[in-house]
């Protein structure tokens, strides 16, 4: 079976956003909600304009007028240790 | 949008679409209305945790019965809301927290809850990767039919089955009135339309306070900004939710396997701010790591923030107020909505269509805070 990936970190792919999208979750955050795309460590830069270009076609909201999730910090994955260790040495 | 029905819920978050679930199967027409999406505030934000574990006899009693409709709900409910019960582990420091530990567990026993006082060496029996010397515990209280559920999920399967029975959401709708005539409630005004309605309750979380003030009802609510954070994934290392009341830290272990916990920050304060701070990371991955110093190499992916509603004896408002006939308060749940939604919906649900009250709902009243000298809720985290 033809499956393509959307979302590398949380495994999901176009059918499984097609399908929450007909069963009625049909913006992003709730997508995300659901599927938890752009909760992995990527922080959605892979899957979040893939999902907004399905979610045009689906539904007829242009990609420019579809709001993107909040971005959330850090950027990048942090060790706690190095978090931590920046309180210690105050 | 449709124009009259019997009752409109403001929120749709897990108590709005609990209520909302029940109210529908009682027959009743409901119409839930949600400013943003289901699950977009204090829901979505939380710990996703379920303890029964409680100071004050309500709370407690709200708890233990939630988690016997949790038990089933996935089945009631025809979709995985992924409850799961590995337990609670409360950390207890020193002697004042033991013989406040040893009055919870009495009053929790007396309930018929199952829960235990375990020695220091019995804590890594429960959860392994804990630092019994690193969190400076002298013991800690243990019940192993607390747990977790997906807050996304177990709202959004409210929310279907509701819709299934009749129920209407409207989505990114937002209500702009409330009317009365002679001291009652009768519509609810948005900016989608008008319905007619003899019963509005207000389950708008943090919102709750301006919504009631739209009919002169001062709710004694404070929102706080509370922070959380999220690791990566790692393979299955302890099943229980770890918490400290004097520390103030919960974290425990995802079903999909990431580290999600909070704690508060030092200087926090009441108010509406929403963004995260670093000094939440700093406090966060120190008293994490000396918890369980294993997790000093494990990455933190992502920090959010939510809202308690906080009360002042950190207690829900729940049921009628003076002076507004139909005018149903479901807030003020101070950080532990999600754990006793299912119970909330129950007894609202027989307050509603039943005109039917209980002892919760006598003493979870608003006219609590009037005078009389309140009783608080003492085990409260995050």
């Amino acid at each position: 079976m033809k499956r393509s990936i959307v979302c590398r970190c949380e495994d999901i792919s176009e059918e499984d956003v097609i399908q929450a999208i007909d069963e009625g979750y049909t913006d992003i955050e709730e997508l995300r909600k659901k599927l938890r795309i752009g909760m992995g460590p990527c922080q959605g830069r892979v899957c979040i304009q893939l999902v907004a270009r399905i979610l045009e076609k689906k539904t007829g909201k242009k990609v420019s007028t579809i709001p993107l999730p909040t971005v959330r910090p850090p950027l990048v994955p942090i060790p706690l240790g190095t978090l931590a260790r920046e309180k210690h040495e105050k | 949008m449709k124009n009259k029905t019997d009752v409109v819920i403001i929120g749709g978050g897990i108590n709005g679409c609990s209520l909302a679930y029940r109210l529908a199967k009682k027959g009743m027409d409901v119409v839930v209305i949600e400013k943003r999406y289901l699950a977009s505030g204090a829901t979505g934000a939380c710990g996703a945790g379920i303890r029964q574990q409680w100071s004050t006899k309500e709370n407690a009693l709200l708890a233990i019965q939630s988690v016997k409709i949790f038990e089933k709900l996935s089945t009631e409910l025809m979709q995985d809301i992924e409850f799961r019960q590995g337990g609670y582990l409360i950390a207890v420091h020193d002697n004042k927290e033991m013989e406040q530990a040893e009055l919870n567990v009495a009053l929790q026993r007396s309930l018929g809850l199952s829960v235990d006082i375990l020695e220091p060496q019995e804590i890594t029996d429960v959860v392994p990767i804990l630092d019994v010397k690193g969190m400076r515990a002298i013991g800690a209280t243990f019940c192993p039919t607390d747990g977790h559920a997906n807050p996304f999920k177990t709202t959004f399967a409210y929310a279907d089955a509701a819709r299934k029975l009749g129920a209407e959401f409207y989505t990114h709708t937002t209500v702009t009135g409330l009317t009365m005539s002679q001291k009652r409630i009768s519509a609810v005004t948005t900016d989608k339309g008008t319905i007619q309605t003899d019963v509005v309750v207000n389950a708008a979380g943090v919102d709750s306070k301006a919504i009631a003030q739209k009919v002169h009802v001062r709710l004694p609510l404070t929102p706080f900004r509370k922070e959380i954070m999220a690791t990566e994934r790692l393979k299955p290392l302890f099943e229980a939710m770890v918490i400290s009341f004097k520390d103030g830290i919960y974290f425990s272990q995802q079903k999909e396997g990431q580290i999600v916990g909070g704690i508060p920050i030092p200087e926090e304060r009441g108010g509406y701010k929403t963004m995260p701070t670093f000094a939440f990371l700093q406090h966060m991955s120190s008293t994490l790591t000396r918890y369980a110093p294993i997790l000093k190499h494990v990455n933190m992916l992502r920090h959010w923030t939510g809202f308690y509603d906080v009360t002042p004896d950190a207690r829900p408002i729940l049921g009628a107020v003076a002076g507004v006939k139909g005018f149903v308060q479901c807030n003020g749940f101070s950080g532990h909505g999600f754990m006793i939604s299912p119970m909330v919906a129950q007894v609202l649900t027989e307050l509603i269509a039943d005109d039917k009250t209980s002892e919760i709902l006598e003493n979870l009243n608003i006219s609590r805070f009037r005078g009389k000298k309140i009783e608080k809720e003492l085990s409260v985290v995050g």
